[in-house]
């Protein structure tokens, strides 16, 4: 019952519900530990961790840094820029000089979907995957997942909407696995073009218009657009998609009820959620931020107990 | 596995009575004390320490806390399984408080010292005493002794003591288990 089912956290595609389970509760009591006047642990003070990111970051990557050093393990930075990346080092190179150091653990963001994966098969270390491509974000969707659980008492049965930039987002593709594995009823909207095909298969709604989805849901989760991974025009111009798609004031006090507003980070203001929105008091959006800490130092402590000593 | 009752439910409660006045005997009212039992299995012990107390001196206001310890221990990763820990609840203040930590069975004493470090992560307590309900004295791996016993064991290493619980096991006792190939 203790112990997750994987050596490797790739994706949510790859855990159990009960792995779900043990990294929420493990997570609770990691949500005490950093409220405490001393909010650090020995646990990890033999595991060294790199934490390798090959694409900017700024929540996930201190997160994750604070979440290693309040388990009191020894941590190591790496960024793409101003790195032998740019002299031509490939990916596997790159990590085995790393693993050279003695490094017992991996926490890696990579442009390309599979790049954890990659890594897992074919070097010989713990991986964390704190974002490959479009494809994945499993910590993201976890600590969704947790902040849901921690205002509503539950997953299962709320109704989460996932709207923005469908297509180019592996918080949307976690999240998606993440709250149907627990549950939850998924809908998601955006614009068509920004919309995966087949998505429905996933077992999720699909609307077009913002209004309606938003008078559905119990929670919203308003996601940026990602500019810098769409090599085509997706729709006309950013005014349009606000008015289209843009979440603001007047929008959410017309609803006939209250709903929770969350966002994943970094928020665009004025886009996908005016400033006023992002501050409104039904917005959960510093507690995600807050319980990010707690579910890494789980999710690296649960892990840290199968590396090799 | 050969069971032996080493105490009933009757001789207990006549223990938890001795051990409660010990304890005000050192601690007055308890106004400078608080008392932490330990997850998982002391807390049961933890929770009858503190009804008695509170049954002999209703008029005192009783700190009491359940601390747990997980993350604290030295044989994280020297297992085969992960331990999910459990929860703490600490809602006072320890610093300059005299504790009294609280625990089932004292064996090794590894879990007494992860309590220590534990505890510390809520400030610095004026000065620490370990009360357990079992101690079994021998095969001790750190230098710790506890100031109030319940009953002194005398077993070896082959040997278990499990302490039931109403709570959870229906009925109050404390058996030690000796393997059959062991015994003369």
């Amino acid at each position: 019952m203790s112990r997750l089912s994987v050596n490797h956290l790739i994706g949510i595609k790859d855990l159990t519900i009960e792995d779900i389970q043990i990294i929420f509760q493990t997570a609770d009591n990691f949500k005490n530990v950093i409220n405490r006047p001393i909010k650090k642990v020995p646990s990890l003070r033999d595991i060294t961790v790199a934490n390798i990111f090959f694409e900017n970051s700024t929540r996930t990557r201190l997160s994750f840094e604070l979440a290693e050093k309040r388990l009191s393990a020894d941590v190591v930075n790496f960024s793409a820029s101003g790195s032998s990346v740019s002299k031509g080092e490939t990916l596997i190179d790159t990590v085995n000089n790393i693993l050279a150091m003695k490094v017992d653990m991996v926490v890696m963001r990579h442009s390309s979907p599979g790049a954890a994966l990659f890594l897992a098969k074919h070097t010989k270390t713990t991986v964390i995957n704190a974002g490959d491509g479009a494809h994945e974000h499993p910590t993201q969707a976890l600590l969704d997942a947790f902040s849901i659980r921690e205002k509503f008492g539950k997953v299962e049965g709320v109704k989460v909407l996932i709207a923005g930039d469908i297509l180019h987002s592996r918080v949307a593709m976690s999240n998606i696995l993440c709250l149907k594995k627990l549950g939850a009823e998924v809908m998601l909207c955006g614009p068509s073009t920004l919309m995966p095909r087949y998505v429905e298969h996933l077992g999720v709604k699909v609307e077009y218009n913002l209004r309606k989805a938003l008078e559905w849901c119990d929670v919203a989760n308003m996601l940026r657009i990602q500019l810098e991974r769409q090599d085509i025009k997706y729709f006309p111009s950013i005014r349009e998609y606000v008015m289209q798609y843009g979440l603001n004031t007047q929008l959410l006090e017309s609803l006939n009820k209250e709903i929770v507003i969350m966002h994943p980070g970094p928020i665009n203001r004025g886009v996908e959620i005016t400033s006023d929105i992002a501050d409104h008091k039904n917005s959960i959006i510093l507690d995600q931020v807050e319980n990010g800490v707690a579910i890494r130092m789980a999710i690296l402590y649960l892990l840290a107990g199968k590396v090799e000593g | 596995m050969d069971a032996k009752i080493i105490l009933d439910s009757k001789e207990l409660n006549l223990i938890l009575t001795r051990l409660c006045h010990q304890l005000i005997e050192n601690h007055d009212d308890f106004s400078n004390s608080v008392i932490l039992s330990l997850q998982p299995r002391g807390v049961f012990f933890g929770n009858r320490i503190a009804k008695t107390l509170r049954e002999i001196l209703p008029e005192a206001k009783i700190n009491y806390g359940k601390l747990d310890v997980t993350f604290y221990r030295d044989d994280f990763r020297r297992r085969n399984e992960v331990l999910v820990p459990n929860s703490t609840e600490v809602d006072f203040i320890i610093e300059n408080k005299k504790v009294i930590l609280i625990d089932d069975v004292l064996y090794t004493g590894r879990t007494i010292r992860a309590a220590l470090d534990a505890m510390l992560a809520f400030g610095r307590p004026e000065k620490v005493e370990l009360m357990v309900l079992i101690d079994r004295r021998f095969y001790r791996h750190l230098p710790v002794k506890p100031d109030y016993v319940g009953r002194t064991v005398d077993s070896v290493s082959s040997e278990k003591v499990k302490v039931f619980w109403n709570e959870t096991d229906g009925k109050d006792r404390i058996i030690l288990f000796t393997p059959n190939d062991k015994k003369q």
